[in-house]
């Protein structure tokens, strides 16, 4: 690791809130996207000339097209109540990164142009007019936001920043200011299939590999389907699973599990993402384009049941959003959900979260473990931003948080969990989500780490715990890269599925 | 123009836009679709349990409870002496007085001090707090003026200097009927009656939108239970069927 530019935070031991730091990471901005990226998906490249005009009728539609973005221009108090809550404000101080102020950077616009004491009264009610300056500052802490809605659970009304930020994100697009990261992987999936640009043939080479990696070190004869018409189920993963690394262990675990099960399921080539940036860029329409591709994937091959891997925006895409984008779930009354729909099997959730499968399994009794393998092993779990508080596992609320943990205990002898404060619907994002796991926000994504790094580092000093259990690919990326800032190992953090891979046991193939 | 006539004139007006104003709000708010589920999660899956967590959120402030200590304390001390202090005044516009704002009238009456010692520590976070001293408009500050200045003067009025209540109220039943009766010229209550004309009339132009905004708020309204329910909007249907959104 290269010395950073930029100061990293110190652990206390104790969390605190910064005093202000105005501009403090003013300077932090991602490379913009060029206009062959934006093209791709639809948006100009490049400051359009009416950018102005366009920007406010921009904004104009998506106050008519979404409800949470009106509510919440109009319902801020200024309560203060948000501005200790997020993570990229308590590890950089600077003020425009609280929730409220992250807000008003467009509620300023809003109110000189839609409401009537903005127009008229604009010093009164700190109203701004849509300037170049204000578009590029925008630019900047729009995407200094990982869309992780930790602030809309302090909010007394709800108010939720990512909805904000999406929308901000979608007017910038619209004038042609695009961020190359997002949009460059968006393109990435409707032109291949995958965030990271992994052709069919490659796809199957990688899964040959990893099968005989599995027979190597154990001996049976595990599968990694692929395309395989008629399989019952889809195993739709974020592709960063077939690639990089700890995110493969997992792979290798939910490939364990399938095969320890009986299961007869695939792959899909078409569908080889379960990431969707397009809900980070707050377009429905890029977001419904790729899920599209896994509703094919799924009636193409005729599967009954649809998984999803370990993957925090791409679950809550999946769980949340899927039945209305395109079909996936149940309940539909329409011809376009109740073609795919009569399809699957409705004695399962459409879809279902890698976890919950194997939790049934566990449940059922019908997976071995040895915890020992574990024993090395001191293990804490961090809930990510988008399962937490966009999503669910299991039929209750708050299954998020039951069931991944009951999957790590099943197949570890030793688990604690970080402070309450940190973990459940209050988790701290990891600091890389949300369109922010790009090197040229890398002093954005340590400092918003530091409040995660200070809950980690408590439990490493008190229990021992020596690996922090993900189960999100875009955690993954960025605590291996993030925790050597704070003196940990990168080693130490992976995914969930990865503790099951190392503890189930596996019939050996029969000489 | 006797003052009478041109506070009957000024309560109709704030009247009129407090109520337009507010209807088109919420008209403009049921009207706008949500097309996506994203209610904060853990949430309930029913719509029985919707109700119950909205409850929560309007009657205790659940969420704020959950965020700041401080913030809740005094902001729930102030919304509920005001609700106090707005039963209590029912006395003024009915007749007979119903029973039940009798018995509110003592707690009523002193509720008023509570609702002022709320402001004043919510506006003492103004500047004391660095934080919340930068997301501070000047509007922020004047909301407050304005309350803490109702706040007193109704305050003055009950325990200082005492209007004519009966020819107050008479005037307010009049206007009920359109039935001018003269109303007491003291200055405290002239006071007093402006600055609530004036809150009324920017209600629907503000951030005290936020009372009937909580109500929409799709964080906060919505069941979590997309897998089991297809949740479409209207111009989200329309991709469906191949046409372009509006």
């Amino acid at each position: 690791m290269a010395a950073p530019k930029f100061e990293v935070p110190k652990l206390t031991g104790y969390a605190e809130t910064p005093a202000l730091k105005e501009g403090a990471t003013a300077h932090v901005k991602s490379f913009p996207a060029s206009e062959p990226v934006q093209a791709v998906i639809g948006f100009p490249g490049g400051l359009v000339e009416d950018w102005h005009d366009k920007a406010i009728a921009k904004m104009g539609d998506l106050l008519g097209r979404y409800r949470s973005l009106r509510v919440f221009m109009d319902a801020c108090v200024h309560c203060g109540a948000c501005t200790d809550k997020c993570h990229y404000f308590l590890g950089s101080g600077d003020p425009k990164n609280m929730p409220v102020a992250r807000q008003d950077l467009m509620r300023q616009v809003y109110r000189r142009h839609f409401t009537f004491a903005g127009k008229y009264f604009p010093a009164l009610v700190g109203a701004k007019d849509l300037t170049e300056d204000m578009l590029q500052e925008w630019y900047t802490y729009y995407y200094q936001c990982s869309e992780c809605r930790r602030c809309s659970v302090f909010c007394p009304y709800g108010i939720d920043t990512a909805e904000v930020t999406m929308a901000g994100r979608e007017i910038l697009d619209t004038v042609g200011i695009g961020q190359k990261y997002t949009n460059e992987i968006m393109g990435k999936v409707h032109r291949i299939g995958n965030n990271l640009g992994l052709p069919g043939p490659a796809l199957a080479n990688t899964l040959e590999g990893l099968e005989e990696d599995i027979f190597d070190a154990t001996g049976a004869p595990v599968k990694l389907p692929i395309d395989v018409k008629g399989a019952e189920i889809l195993l739709v993963t974020p592709s960063a699973d077939f690639f990089s690394e700890p995110h493969v262990e997992s792979l290798i675990g939910y490939a364990k599990v399938l095969h320890a099960a009986g299961a007869s399921w695939t792959f899909s080539s078409k569908a080889s993402e379960a990431g969707n940036f397009g809900m980070f860029i707050g377009s429905y329409e890029n977001m419904r384009r790729a899920a599209l591709r896994i509703r094919e994937a799924a009636l193409d091959l005729g599967v009954k049941r649809i998984v999803v891997g370990e993957c925090g925006h791409a679950w809550r895409v999946a769980y949340s959003f899927w039945n209305t984008l395109v079909g996936v779930g149940t309940g539909g009354e329409d011809p376009f959900s109740i073609e795919l729909q009569k399809q699957l099997d409705p004695r399962y959730p459409a879809p279902q979260h890698i976890c919950e499968y194997t939790y049934e399994l566990i449940q059922q009794g019908k997976l071995k473990f040895d915890k020992s393998l574990n024993d090395h092993r001191v293990v804490t779990f961090h809930d990510s931003c988008n399962v937490a508080r966009g999503s669910r596992m299991g039929d209750i609320p708050g299954g998020q948080f039951i069931i991944p943990r009951e999957v790590i205990k099943a197949v570890v002898n030793n688990y604690y969990d970080m402070a309450e404060e940190t973990i459940g619907e209050s988790t701290f994002c990891c600091g890389g989500g949300g369109g922010i796991l790009s090197d040229d926000l890398m002093e954005i994504r340590v400092k918003g780490a530091l409040p995660r790094m200070e809950a980690f580092n408590n439990v490493v000093q008190e229990h021992k715990v020596n690996f922090m259990a993900l189960i999100c690919a875009i955690c993954k990326a960025q605590f291996t890269k993030v925790v050597p800032y704070y003196g940990f190992d990168m080693s130490m953090v992976g995914g969930v599925h990865q503790l099951v891979s190392t503890a189930i046991l596996l019939e050996k193939e029969e000489e | 123009m006797s003052l009478t006539v041109l506070y009957a004139i000024v309560f109709y007006a704030a009247t009129a836009l407090l109520i337009g104003g507010l209807v088109a709000k919420i008209n403009c708010y049921a009207r706008t679709p949500a097309p996506l589920k994203i209610p904060t999660t853990p949430a309930p899956t029913t719509t029985g349990g919707v109700v119950l967590r909205m409850a929560r959120e309007v009657a205790l402030f659940e969420s704020l409870f959950k965020s700041n200590k401080w913030i809740w304390m005094l902001g729930w001390l102030f919304h509920v002496s005001l609700l106090l202090v707005l039963l209590r005044h029912l006395r003024y516009f009915t007749d007979p007085v119903w029973f039940w704002v009798v018995w509110a009238q003592p707690f009523g009456k002193y509720a008023g001090f509570a609702m002022v010692a709320g402001l004043g520590g919510l506006w003492a976070r103004r500047f004391l707090v660095d934080r919340v001293r930068y997301i501070s408009t000047p509007s922020d500050h004047l909301m407050l003026m304005l309350l803490i200045g109702i706040g007193l003067s109704g305050l003055g009025m009950s325990f200082v200097a005492h209007t004519d209540i009966v020819s107050v109220k008479d005037f307010f039943m009049g206007l009920m009927v359109f039935d001018l009766k003269p109303l007491p010229t003291d200055p405290v209550l002239l006071v007093h009656l402006s600055l609530v004309a004036l809150l009324m009339v920017i209600f629907p132009i503000s951030k005290l939108l936020h009372a009937p905004g909580v109500f929409f708020s799709p964080t906060r309204n919505q069941a979590d239970n997309p897998r089991e329910r297809r949740h479409l909007s209207p111009w989200a249907a329309k991709l469906e069927t191949g046409s372009k959104p509006e």
